[in-house]
């Protein structure tokens, strides 16, 4: 590469950005043209179902929060489960609903890197054979990405549905049923998507994120995508972080230790009592030694989930922090499942009296019970997320558990109320 | 040869036929929706059925008055 920077000015970019900073090299509010002379042109006409194996090499894993593998999905799109002769063509969807209170990151991109998202939409779609493309996002997104699209030829044929802003509206099955006109509510899970989504075609929903990694492992090759992040946990991730200071989004590596990325965001590490990772639906951990990854031991590593780090801080109390954010759940439950609706208002209400002070000391016993009556009962994933951040609380927060039922805690001034 | 008999939580509205039906692999939760009793790997959406319970599964997908009980190999 040294021989051709010797004769002619290619910008290092082409050969990909260096660092950690890759999906906003094009600046903010990037432009057609912002994007292209970041990035260079898109080889989108050289994309074909061969592409699904550099993926693999990539490593790339889903950024919406479930971290499976990318290349697995778009595979199980573009094949179909049966091989069937009669397959109808696929159907791809850019994910940008981000129902997730603490996230903002996939409308951070959305807004100043709407071409990243479009161009991995694109290579996805091209590498499935699919006939119809979808950018799902809440209403603050859809100017930016309207304007985009507006600014290119081969984005005409991609249609902007606009999501609702709930918790619950971003998972798989509500994006498919709310593009199809129904309410952006999960469908029972006995069908995949992949096999039969939108009107029944094979459907990939992919995450905003995820397919800005695409576009550039499209445009520099898996080994250029590896090269930030470890093995375990290839290329960047966006973080969304909030608590301490003001809300930001960072790009940070792969495998990163939370307490990098906290003190990298300009945060005073020691007044951070834990922090809460993946959001609503993830766990709460201290110290701050862990890694930022999907895959690896527990103990040593805590899951991004879709990239949320939000920090409680020393003299804050985590249970009542939990409480809020339980109650805010169970009120989110999109009606439908029976355990979901009724089981996690019940468990609000003895978090809220455990956090509140109340002594009576079966509520821990009780609130495990109703986990169980939960736990796996539902047509998508939203009790047991909110069954992991309660679990989680009750394990890092034990000293104040005990605290509250024996009337000593000293955060609420020493004494229950 | 064991069947799973999925819940379609979505439409399920909790009244109880299929526990009545399936005592030995539906019990019944605080709220009236059906528990699965033995959930393997701790599905608690898709019961276990045994060749014995085999036709009591059958009735239960024909009656339940939602259709949201759907018998799959
Ligand atoms: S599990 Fe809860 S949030 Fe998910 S579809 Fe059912 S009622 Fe809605
Ligand atoms: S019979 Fe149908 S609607 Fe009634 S509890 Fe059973 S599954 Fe639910």
């Amino acid at each position: 590469m040294t021989h051709m920077t010797s004769q002619m000015p290619v910008t290092s970019q082409h050969l990909g950005p260096s660092g950690n900073n890759r999906l906003f090299a094009a600046g903010s509010n990037a432009t057609l043209a912002d994007h292209e002379r970041a990035y260079g042109p898109l080889p989108e006409h050289c994309i074909d179902a061969t592409f699904i194996g550099v993926l693999e090499q990539s490593g790339l894993t889903g950024r919406g929060g479930a971290a499976f593998a990318s290349w697995r999905k778009v595979s199980a799109t573009g094949q179909g489960r049966d091989g069937a002769l009669l397959r109808s063509r696929p159907v791809v969807i850019a994910n940008g609903a981000e129902g997730e209170p603490l996230s903002f990151k996939d409308k951070t991109l959305l807004l100043h890197a709407p071409h990243l998202v479009l161009d991995g939409l694109l290579v996805a779609a091209r590498s499935v054979s699919a006939s119809s493309l979808y950018v799902y996002t809440t209403a603050v997104a859809m100017p930016a990405v309207e304007a985009a699209i507006a600014e290119r030829r081969d984005a005409r044929r991609i249609q902007v549905i606009e999501a609702p802003e709930t918790f619950i509206s971003g998972q798989a099955s509500a994006v498919v049923n709310a593009i199809g006109g129904g309410n952006a509510l999960p469908l029972d899970n006995r069908r995949r998507l992949s096999d039969s989504g939108l009107k029944g075609r094979p459907t990939l929903v992919l995450n905003v994120e995820t397919l800005s990694h695409v576009a550039l492992i499209a445009r520099y090759g898996a080994q250029w995508f590896r090269s930030a992040g470890s093995d375990r946990d290839p290329g960047t991730r966006l973080v969304s972080v909030s608590g301490r200071g003001a809300d930001q989004v960072l790009e940070v590596a792969g495998d990163e230790g939370l307490g990098f990325v906290l003190a990298h965001a300009g945060i005073d590490l020691s007044g951070v009592q834990a922090v809460l990772v993946g959001g609503y639906h993830g766990r709460w951990v201290k110290p701050l030694d862990y890694r930022l990854t999907p895959s690896g031991p527990a103990g040593q590593t805590v899951r991004p989930g879709a990239g949320v780090l939000h920090v409680l801080s020393t003299g804050q109390c985590g249970l009542e922090a939990t409480a809020w954010i339980v109650e805010y759940l169970a009120g989110q439950s999109a009606r439908q499942c029976g355990p979901c609706v009724f089981g996690l208002p019940a468990m609000a209400k003895v978090l809220a009296a455990i956090a509140g002070g109340d002594r009576n000391p079966k509520l821990v016993g009780e609130l495990e019970r109703l986990g169980t009556l939960v736990a796996r009962r539902g047509a998508c994933h939203h009790p047991d997320g909110t069954l992991q951040l309660i679990q989680s609380a009750l394990e890092i927060f034990s000293e104040d558990v005990g605290a509250h039922l024996t009337g000593n805690c000293t955060r609420m001034g020493g004494r229950a109320a | 040869m064991n069947k799973k008999l999925h819940i379609d939580w979505t439409r399920c509205d909790g009244r109880g036929l299929c526990t009545e039906l399936l005592p030995a692999v539906l019990g019944r939760d605080d709220w009236g929706y059906p528990v699965v009793r033995h959930p393997r790997n701790g599905d608690g959406t898709n019961a276990t059925i045994g060749p014995d319970e085999a036709q009591a599964a059958r009735d239960a997908v024909k009656l339940c008055p939602k259709l949201a009980l759907v018998l799959q190999a």
